[in-house]
């Protein structure tokens, strides 16, 4: 019987359990150097001067500025339609473009000297009128790149309006929703090291998603030879898309180059809060126009990404919304403009769901509005609007091409396993009771896209010594589960028990290429790359068991079972993996049990469907989220107890920004939520059990079936429990509500709905 | 400089610290006790949770000389050899778990509630817990493992 599709415990858990994680704080690194970094406290100054003097003064500290350093800028990602001229200089030289960015450079014995000495750290600050908001910034009236001449980032989609786009239609509606800043918060702070090796190379040790990409990054920046280079991640406490290379990765191989002395740094969390990318942050525009019998004939969005002080990966995200405006409907005309403009605000990157969340929530709304316009269950109105399941291959208005799905087998399952119609009833009853509590329903349907932009993933199998095997790949694991789920599937093609296979991943040196972990693509590329090199060391073993048996390879077979070879119909001779490797390094054959494979695949599309059920006090505007119903369809599972995990997680943040979390700046830049005291990180107290259910709808695009799991629940749970608390204030009055819809936001909306 | 004396997974240990020292300081740099971790710097995400004289503590929140004389009990100190303490078999066969490093936090924290509350209702261990926090697992199978570990007599 095949381990895939078992709930299979993790190989990873025991070290973890034991507290022998090994992160890169917990690294000994003899003779390190601490390095502190002096942050700019204003959101836009010109820097008129740094006065080190007296923290240079202290026993062994060191002082580096913007005009030490003598490398960079730091990107913009080489991404289409990036405005190149935006690379952040690695240190300020003359002016700092947000609250966080790096001043100076502090160099000590230990990190408590650091800290006393980056006090003492005079800086000049010339205070600049700051653009906070994105539309202020796209006034262009205080640019923060007056080199540039604007403050747009990127542009997508097309500025041109179709006149007629709605016409045909017979009720039309608009409206506006923030998808609102989040900070991603790995609960492992980034820590870095590197050390001058004394053949002249580079070891880093990075807390990252993508250390092959990292050594591509860091020697691009510092005008290296990648092969002067050794990126290792070790074990990494969350990374939620947010980490990825960043400057003061960078710095720390820069220093420790100049300096000859290995350095090391770990940022509170407080420095993390504003200098780890946040996410999210996209203010959009939709309207939507339909027939009275439900069906939606047109849809607009418009974007306004802030893509925060220097444009990164999140500056291009308004592609990927674009890309999914059309959730899962069927809709006929789609029109998208979006816009990226720099703010002085922590640059935004990628956070779970990066892009496809913000469609999301903006076509749901939609759908929400227009059924209630035309006085329709929203349930009914998505029946009259899905994508049907045998339509596929589908390529909607806004240009993607769909590979397999069942959207209303989805919202089926979710609507049963939910009690659609008690909820109804029971909603009814309470709104005949007219008591402060109301329940409100919210359903949401949506689509997903992982391994985006098509990408290649490498995979490495080879047989040990022992005849066991060790996996490399180049994918990478902070959290998914990786040596488990990577060695379940070579010990399913190799037919060896789990056990007998170890997974290595993280180094550059010991993985021959690689693209990390982002945009749940690990298991379709990642996986299937393992997969086939596993079926390429098979036919090699093949090879070699016909030398020793004298046959033809093709009369070879291998038992997966028992994880023997025999010749076809005959018992024997046969010969476990063990034994064929013990016989193979005794001829000094064993390399040949060795194969690599790179793996290209399409993108997938992930759906499914969320119901929310909550209880809205509406005297106080306090929201308590009752049930969360999460329908998933990630294609095949490989470990249904882990993409469960993966379910719960995504659900986690998806509610989280629904409820709690916002990353709030005041009108000059400076941030208000910076600390794990201010930012609405929401706690098991705030928070249900999940009712995560598992729907399988392989893809055709690869032969494990699989699609990404790790961001789903963003995509849902956010506009199905805004929904839901409009749902339940739809009576009062309540037609908008800005997230997080809990509290103040929503005791607001219903004072201004009675008045 | 100030010595102090604590007795650290059973065994005693002296040192000398800074007043200003934490004891998350001390077990971590100067005790070589890496596996409780720090997550913040504001006493909000219990990723450094051990236990002091038996009960749960966050150990960035307490200083090092305050732990003089005290019995500190770390993750390294949960497991009897090789066999995992109830509370982190419960943590492996719930899947409670993914990145790991609020792991070591949640664990000693959940030692201390169930010594306080053998049979704890969903609603006390939410409560319970809410001084650590989880990005990965959305507590779900936290909130499991704690009721797997009560039911087996943690």
């Amino acid at each position: 019987m095949s381990i895939l599709g078992h709930r299979v415990l993790r190989k990873e858990d025991p070290r973890f359990l034991r507290g022998e994680g090994r992160y890169v704080e917990n690294l000994p690194l003899e003779g390190a150097l601490a390095v502190t970094f002096v942050r700019s406290p204003f959101a836009h100054a010109r820097i008129a001067g740094i006065d080190a003097s007296a923290a240079v003064a202290l026993p062994n500290v060191q002082v580096l500025t913007g005009a030490d350093v003598d490398v960079g800028p730091f990107g913009p990602p080489h991404l289409p339609g990036l405005e190149q001229g935006m690379g952040r200089p690695l240190v300020v030289v003359d002016r700092a473009r947000f609250v966080g960015e790096i001043v100076a450079i502090v160099v000590s014995e230990g990190r408590a000297a650091g800290a006393d000495a980056a006090e003492l750290v005079v800086v000049d600050y010339e205070p600049l009128p700051a653009a906070v908001r994105p539309a202020d910034a796209a006034k262009d009236e205080v640019l923060l790149f007056p080199e540039v001449g604007t403050n747009v980032a990127a542009r997508s989609g097309s500025p041109e309006h179709d006149a007629g786009l709605f016409d045909g239609c017979d009720v039309v509606v608009s409206d506006t929703l923030v998808s609102q800043r989040m900070a991603p918060c790995p609960l492992e702070p980034r820590s870095a090291a590197a050390e001058l090796g004394a053949d002249g190379r580079i070891t880093a040790w990075l807390s990252t998603q993508t250390p092959h990409q990292d050594r591509l990054g860091i020697a691009e920046t510092l005008g290296l030879e990648p092969s002067q280079l050794r990126v290792i991640a070790p074990d990494v406490g969350g990374g939620f898309g947010a980490k990825q290379l960043n400057v003061e990765d960078v710095l720390l191989v820069w220093l420790a180059r100049r300096l000859g002395r290995p350095v090391r740094w770990t940022e509170t969390r407080s420095e993390s809060m504003l200098a780890l990318p946040h996410g999210r942050a996209a203010h959009l525009e939709f309207t939507v126009g339909g027939t009275r019998d439900g069906k939606v004939l047109a849809y607009r969005l418009g974007i306004l990404q802030d893509g925060g002080a220097y444009p990164l990966l999140g500056s291009f995200l308004p592609n990927l919304t674009a890309l999914l405006s059309s959730g899962v409907y069927a809709i006929p005309r789609i029109e998208v403009e979006g816009r990226s403009v720099v703010t002085n605000t922590t640059p935004i990157s990628a956070f779970r769901g990066a892009g496809r969340p913000e469609a999301c929530q903006a076509i749901e709304r939609a759908l929400d509005l227009f059924a209630a316009e035309i006085g329709m269950d929203p349930v009914e109105v998505r029946r009259r609007n899905f994508i049907p399941k045998d339509a596929f291959p589908y390529t909607t208005a806004s240009g993607a091409t769909y590979d397999s799905g069942d959207y209303e087998g989805a919202l089926d399952l979710a609507l049963h396993a939910a009690g659609y119609e008690e909820l109804r009833a029971a909603q009814r009853r309470r709104r005949e009771e007219g008591g402060a509590k109301q329940l409100g329903i919210g359903i949401a349907s949506y689509i997903e896209i992982t391994n985006v932009i098509a990408e290649s993933e490498f995979g490495e199998v080879e047989i040990t010594p022992e005849g066991g095997a060790i996996v490399r790949t180049g994918s990478f694991s902070h959290g998914q589960g990786h040596e488990t789920t990577f060695a379940m599937i070579a010990a399913e093609r190799l037919g060896l028990p789990i056990e007998q296979v170890t997974v290595l991943k993280g180094d550059t040196d010991d993985i021959a290429r690689g693209t990390g972990t982002y945009g749940s693509k690990s298991m379709q590329l990642g996986g299937m790359a393992a997969s086939l090199a596993a079926d390429e060391v098979v036919e090699r073993a093949k090879k070699l068991v016909a030398d020793y048996f004298e046959a033809s390879p093709a009369d070879i077979a291998l038992d997966r079972a028992v994880g023997r070879f025999r010749v076809v119909d005959a018992p024997e001779p046969s010969l476990s993996w063990p034994e064929l490797a013990a016989r193979a390094a005794a001829d000094e054959r064993l390399a040949e049990l060795k194969a690599e494979h790179d793996f290209q695949g399409a993108p997938t599309f992930p759906f499914g469907a969320h119901i929310a059920v909550v209880e809205v006090d509406t005297e106080t505007g306090q929201v308590e989220l009752l049930r969360l119903v999460a329908v998933d369809d990630a294609g095949t599972l490989i470990n249904p107890l882990l993409a469960q995990g993966q379910q719960h997680g995504g659900v986690a943040t998806g509610v989280a920004q629904a409820l709690y979390e916002h990353f709030v700046y005041d009108d000059d830049g400076t941030p208000l939520t910076s600390t794990f005291v201010g930012y609405g990180f929401p706690s098991s107290a705030d928070l249900p059990l999940w009712e995560a259910i598992a729907m399988e709808t392989p893809t055709p695009l690869n032969a494990l079936g699989a699609k990404g799991i790790g961001e789903s629940g963003t995509m849902g749970a956010t506009p199905a429990v805004l929904s839901a608390v409009l749902d339940a204030l739809a009576p009062a009055g309540v037609r908008h509500l800005d997230m997080p819809v809990s509290g103040e936001n929503v005791w607001r909306a219903i004072q201004e709905a009675k008045a | 400089m100030t010595r102090i004396a604590v007795t650290v997974n059973g065994s005693r240990q002296e040192a000398d610290v800074e007043p200003r020292q934490l004891l998350v300081y001390l077990l971590r740099e100067q005790l070589g006790l890496k596996g409780t971790n720090v997550g913040c710097d504001t006493s909000s995400c219990g990723a450094c949770t051990v236990l002091l004289d038996g009960e749960s503590v966050k150990s960035c929140t307490v200083l090092a000389v305050q732990a003089d004389g005290c019995e500190v009990t770390t993750v390294e100190g949960l497991a009897d050899g090789a066999e995992f303490h109830t509370v982190q078999q419960a943590f492996h066969e719930q899947h409670a778990l993914q990145c790991g490093y609020c792991t070591p936090g949640f664990m000693m924290a959940t030692v201390s509630l169930l010594k306080e509350h053998p049979d704890p209702s969903e609603e006390e261990i939410r409560h319970g817990l809410e001084g650590n926090l989880c990005r990965c697992t959305g507590y779900h199978n936290i909130v499991r493992a704690v009721q797997a570990a009560a039911r087996a007599g943690a």
